[in-house]
């Protein structure tokens, strides 16, 4: 601290007259540029998503007649595209209701099974000195930033092989290895600054090593349990290439994720529909993250402070 | 490693109070750091079994298929050690496509991480200062780094259709564009600058533009957070000293944001050099933006070439674990010292 002041004393010696006028100037052009800017970026983010449901309400043949329309007028919405895309194949449409239990199997089966692995092993990495405790969390951290795409070859090979591409089972099976990792890291983090002695008393009183586990760790935990159960959820819903890789010969095991980028390719498909296929594959997210925000993004930024 | 030593020694201290209490409880602590350690490893094991099943085992074999001739027409009939062969790697190296691939990749990363911690660092500043409603402006640019990446891909390429695209149908109207850009399945357009015209890679920079977009969210929250724990007096005390806002950006928060965003640069360019997902669903890697990652897919799929898969797959990894080791070992020793 120290130095700072003494780096910045030099300065205001001379230019101190000049100094002040300068400040107000940046003051008034960056109190400007901060609206602006702040404008900008809320364009720039809600748009894509705003023309996604705008389009998804307007019938196709006036989109097509006005493309450029930014607002929908009450009289012309429609909310034909959405039974469209929802019926079942067989009544004429796109089949995503299937899609939406697919996807909703697979992504509550990874967050339980992730959770029931990673929680004893993120317990066990906080808590418990054992051997290779260090090396078991270096690993992880590799297998957290290592390509997916290499992986997708020999796990592509491994589960042709044992006939489970094109299961749902195969691909919970990767995504739960994919997630193991990183839900061990942000469980470990949040175990870290539950008080040992808490657990200790508790262990004076009796208690064995899984009743500790079992009545103090895991409720003291809960808020980051949750958290990490949503970032699972999420991104299970939103994974696409292993779907991509395992299901895409099965139309009726793809998940909504899957189903709204093969059917995008077809031209026999209006956009009004896929548009509201897009919105029925984003709402659940949107819905989590906005009842879970604030728990959410402490989790995400959790190892941030030390940086 | 020093302070571990030199405690070495200091367990038994405590316990030395009472000296007939010392043998016993020196044994109830082995027993008890034992039980421990058979706990430890008992918690960990589901967890290192599924690591090692899924993903270090098949990192392993992608080491052995990238050397072998292997092709999805023989899978079933083909033993797990097959010939040895350096000619996938020869076929990669050769082919003029995975250089082109590879330039590509490192274009895409570089400008697409940088674009997005620019971002969200003007976007972490714009809103430091509290304002009403800025819980939900700040809630609102996370949306696209949550929202699912399909429906991100479908809603850009929906506006930037050259035929109904709502980007399109302003620019004609209102930048007098004489014909709809075609975004996406563009590999380059001219850009007359000033009387010079200049080839603009129009698909690439359409890409990149879009990993900014999706991304820089991830940056945002992290400089928010680290914003959030810089000190106000430090500020204070170069306001008094006559520090404009420039002078105070440059030289008391940049500093003290330059780990932060050290470690995000790191972050994001692993995972935009491995990005498949963008492009593959934005362009389909034509058009100029086929990064490695997409070649690999193609390898894989299209062609059902395994062996030349695995070897494209293994020199990427290969590639990024040599920029990452310079990267580390040329700005870490200055890291420690901030």
């Amino acid at each position: 601290m120290a130095t700072t002041t003494t780096e910045t004393a030099p300065p205001p010696a001379a230019p101190q007259r000049r100094g002040w006028s300068r400040d107000t100037v940046e003051t008034r052009v960056f109190g400007v540029l901060r609206v602006v800017t702040i404008a900008f970026l809320l364009v720039v983010t809600v748009f894509p998503f705003y023309y996604t449901v705008l389009l998804s309400l307007r019938p196709l043949d006036r989109v097509l007649q006005d493309p450029g329309a930014l607002w929908v007028p009450p009289s012309e919405v429609s909310l034909g595209s959405y039974g469209a895309v929802v019926a079942p194949q067989s009544a004429g449409g796109q089949g995503f209701l299937n899609f939406i239990v697919n996807s909703a199997l697979v992504a509550f089966g990874t967050v339980a099974v992730t959770l029931l692995i990673a929680l004893p092993g993120a317990y066990a990495v906080s808590r418990l000195q054992f051997f290779g405790r260090r090396q078991v969390s270096v690993l992880f951290l590799a297998v957290y930033l290592f390509p997916p795409i290499l992986l997708a070859v020999p796990l592509f090979v491994f589960f042709t092989r044992i006939g489970l591409r094109g299961t749902l089972v195969g691909l919970l099976i990767v995504y739960v290895s994919q997630v193991v990792a990183v839900s061990i890291y942000m469980l470990r983090n949040y175990f870290d600054t539950v008080p040992a002695s808490l657990e200790e008393a508790a262990a004076i009183d009796g208690c064995s090593r899984l009743g500790v586990m079992w009545r103090i760790s895991l409720p003291l935990a809960m808020p980051a349990i949750i958290a990490n159960a949503l970032f699972i959820f999420m991104i299970a819903w939103n994974e696409f290439l292993f779907a991509l890789l395992f299901l895409i010969e099965s139309r009726d095991r793809w998940t909504v994720s899957l189903g709204l980028s093969q059917l995008a390719g077809s031209i026999e498909i209006p956009t009004t529909v896929l548009m509201a296929g897009s919105v029925i594959v984003t709402v659940p997210i949107v819905v989590l993250f906005f009842a879970s925000e604030r728990l959410l993004t402490e989790g995400l930024t959790a190892g941030a402070e030390k940086g | 490693m020093s302070t571990g030593t030199g405690l070495g020694s200091a367990p038994p201290g405590p316990v030395s109070g009472s000296d007939a209490a010392r043998p016993r409880s020196g044994r109830a602590a082995r027993t008890l750091t034992q039980s421990d350690a058979r706990a430890g490893i008992a918690l960990i094991s589901p967890t290192l079994v599924v690591v090692l099943v899924m993903v270090v085992v098949p990192i392993i074999w992608t080491v052995l298929l990238a050397f072998q001739r292997l092709r999805l027409l023989n899978l079933r009939s083909s033993g797990l050690f097959g010939e040895f062969t350096l000619n996938n790697f020869d076929n990669v190296f050769t082919a003029p496509g995975f250089w082109g691939a590879l330039a590509t990749t490192l274009t895409y990363s570089v400008l697409g991480t940088a674009g997005a911690i620019g971002l969200g660092l003007v976007a972490a500043l714009a809103l430091r200062r509290p304002f009403r409603g800025r819980g939900i402006v700040r809630a609102l640019m996370l949306l696209p780094y949550v929202a699912p990446i399909v429906a991100a891909t479908f809603a850009w390429s929906t506006m930037l259709n050259p035929q109904f695209g709502v980007v399109n149908h302003w620019g004609a109207r209102l930048l007098g564009w004489d014909e709809p850009i075609a975004f996406l399945s563009q590999r380059s357009s001219d850009i007359s600058l000033f009387g010079l015209t200049i080839g603009v890679p129009t698909a690439l920079l359409t890409v990149i533009a879009f990993e900014a977009w999706r991304s820089f969210p991830f940056a945002f929250l992290f400089l928010t957070a680290r914003l959030q724990a810089v000190p106000a007096t430090l500020e204070e005390a170069a306001t008094v000293d006559g520090a404009t806002l420039t002078q105070r950006f440059r030289h008391i928060l940049l500093p003290q944001l330059m780990p932060t965003i050290a470690v995000l640069a790191v972050l994001r360019f692993i995972w935009t050099f491995n990005n498949f997902d963008d492009i593959y669903l934005l362009t389909g890697g034509g058009a100029g933006t086929e990064v490695v990652a997409v070649s690999v897919f193609n390898a894989l799929t299209a062609r059902g070439d395994i062996g030349g898969a695995a070897a494209q797959a293994l020199a990427l990894a290969a590639i990024l674990a040599a920029l990452i080791g310079l990267y580390l070992w040329r700005f870490a020793p200055r890291e420690e010292r901030s």
